[in-house]
């Protein structure tokens, strides 16, 4: 049998390419309800309402885009790093296929307005079963291959995309507990800031552990491979993943902040949420220092650069992030726009660059190509992304700071200084710029996938051999 | 406040199947090498396998890559 003696790259090429497409598809979304924002003229009838289609933006770019990133890269990893094939293709190719349908009815359901009403969960049940089911068959494969490898330890890639599977189902099972009403409709089973509270375990724990320990699986395996370099400190790293599994389940309370939620909940989300400064910093310093040595590599590897701005921006937003937990801090910055600048700077910064570059990395090897059709394309992508980034977490800290001011403010006598609108008005500017720097970035993802179809179309799908394994292993 | 009822256990006892799982990790000897692993990966060569000149297909090269190691 050959399937014995290869990798399977099959499942691992469908995700990779899906990952480039919803990438797109999501990212067109997110340009559309920014310009949405600037010029509301652009929400047309009920179904290309922004109300709508935002949560379609939100969930096309996490769980399509960065999903399908995240299960071609693990599968990638777990195979390359236990020399074995995937313990069936069979679970694999359904898993492709399931997570696809997931993803293609709810872009049909959330524009006719079908929807659970929780954020970055807005499936109705039906979709929400078919999820858990796929998702309990991607547990199964890839633990499945876990267990058969043939190497005795367990790569600190690994680590963090197991944690990522379980939390995830963790996660999705609590929160999604529905009461049904009818085929297309199901309420939570919680009710007022006992579901907020659920919610907000959820949604921050889904930041926590779908988009930082699941990309940061991607980092520890694509960082050093691109590098040519082994991972800074592989202690530290081990270090990062206990303190990371240990501390990140009660940061959650912090999007609650001055609610109905109990005061001493509050303090303890933020007290949590910064500790958590330090074992993300601990990750991101020993990704960054991975290259020191070798720091003339930046000048010419686009792909590194792309990785290693990621990086950056990791760092940033998990510092971001706690100074925003704090509660005097979120007095100002909540229901403003700077969170949405914060999520952004995680979002684009973060898990896309690192998607990005990880991509440039497995997408010529999947197809047997020794690199992208154009290097000098991914140069071109990096800076248009960057400055994309750039234009838009900048307008993103004007805007939010501007309106925490403008809402806070009152004058001698105690009423307010500004209506509502006065806010609104002094932000439209700043809207624009977002838009605009929403559209540089999706440029480069065009210019991506123009590059990606070249590589293969003159790459030819391929499964490696499993090499034998080294006797020191 | 009830929801905390059901938040913290579930966290609670998730900090002691972390701890087991951490436990059980360190004394199945998962990090008594905590520098091998690192370069490990480099040493698997996931460079794509060579095409011959004339192109008709894909020449192994399994045995040229163990020699490397």
């Amino acid at each position: 049998m050959d399937n014995q003696a290869t990798y399977n790259y099959k499942v691992v090429r469908q995700f990779a390419l899906m990952s480039v497409v919803w990438g797109i598809v999501g990212m067109l979304i997110g340009v559309i309800i920014a310009s949405q924002l600037v010029w509301p003229e652009l929400n047309f009838g009920p179904w290309f309402h922004f109300g709508r289609l935002r949560a379609l933006h939100t969930s096309a770019v996490i769980f399509a885009f960065g999903g399908c990133g995240l299960i071609a890269t693990s599968y990638y990893v777990v195979q390359r790093t236990c020399n074995v094939r995937l313990i069936s293709d069979k679970l694999a190719a359904f898993t492709f296929w399931g997570y696809q349908a997931v993803i293609i009815a709810c872009v049909i359901t959330y524009p006719l307005g079908i929807t659970f009403n929780k954020e970055y969960a807005e499936m109705e049940w039906p979709i929400k079963l078919l999820l858990a089911v796929v998702w309990v068959a991607y547990a199964i494969v890839f633990f499945g291959t876990l267990a058969k490898r043939k190497v005795k330890h367990i790569y600190v890639a690994n680590w963090f995309y197991g944690a990522f599977i379980l939390a995830v189902t963790l996660l999705h099972v609590v929160n999604s507990a529905f009461i049904p009403v009818s085929m297309w409709k199901s309420y939570s089973a919680y009710a007022g800031a006992v579901d907020a509270m659920v919610q907000w375990w959820y949604g921050h724990n889904a930041v926590g552990f779908f988009l930082t320990a699941g990309f940061l699986g991607m980092m520890y395996y694509f960082v050093p491979k691109q590098a040519g370099r082994p991972i800074y400190s592989y202690r530290l790293s081990v270090v990062h993943f206990w303190a990371l599994s240990f501390t990140y389940m009660w940061a959650g309370p912090h999007h609650l902040h001055y609610t109905a939620l109990p005061d001493w909940t509050q303090s303890l989300g933020m007290v949590f949420s910064l500790i958590l400064l330090a074992p993300s910093w601990g990750g991101m310093i020993n990704g960054i220092m991975t290259l020191s040595g070798a720091w003339h590599k930046l000048r010419t590897d686009p792909v590194l650069k792309f990785l290693i701005t990621a990086l950056s921006f990791y760092g940033m937003s998990t510092f971001e992030g706690p100074m925003m937990a704090i509660k005097s801090v979120n007095a100002l910055s909540h229901y403003t726009d700077w969170t949405v600048g914060h999520v952004h700077s995680g979002a684009l910064g973060w898990v896309a660059m690192i998607t990005i570059g990880s991509m440039y990395y497995l997408i010529p090897r999947l197809f047997n190509r020794e690199a992208m059709h154009s290097i000098k394309l991914i140069e071109v992508h990096f800076w248009i992304a960057t400055l994309g980034i750039l234009l838009y977490i900048s307008s993103m800290w004007i805007a939010g700071v501007t309106q925490g001011l403008m809402w806070r403010a009152v004058n001698p006598d105690g009423t307010l200084t500004y209506a509502f609108i006065d806010a609104v008005k002094a932000t439209h500017p700043y809207y624009f710029v977002r838009a605009l720097g929403g559209l540089c970035f999706l440029s480069g993802m065009v210019l991506m996938l123009y590059n990606v179809l070249r590589t293969v179309t003159e790459g030819k799908a391929v499964d490696a051999e499993i090499p034998a394994v080294a006797a020191h292993a | 406040m009830e929801s905390l009822y059901l938040l913290i256990p579930l966290s609670v006892l998730l900090i002691f199947v972390v701890g087991a799982i951490f436990w059980w990790s360190v004394k199945g000897g998962q990090f008594d090498d905590l520098e091998g692993p690192a370069y490990r990966i480099l040493h698997d060569d996931d460079a794509p396998q060579k095409e011959r000149p004339n192109g008709d297909g894909i020449q192994k090269t399994q045995d040229s890559s163990s020699d490397e190691r």
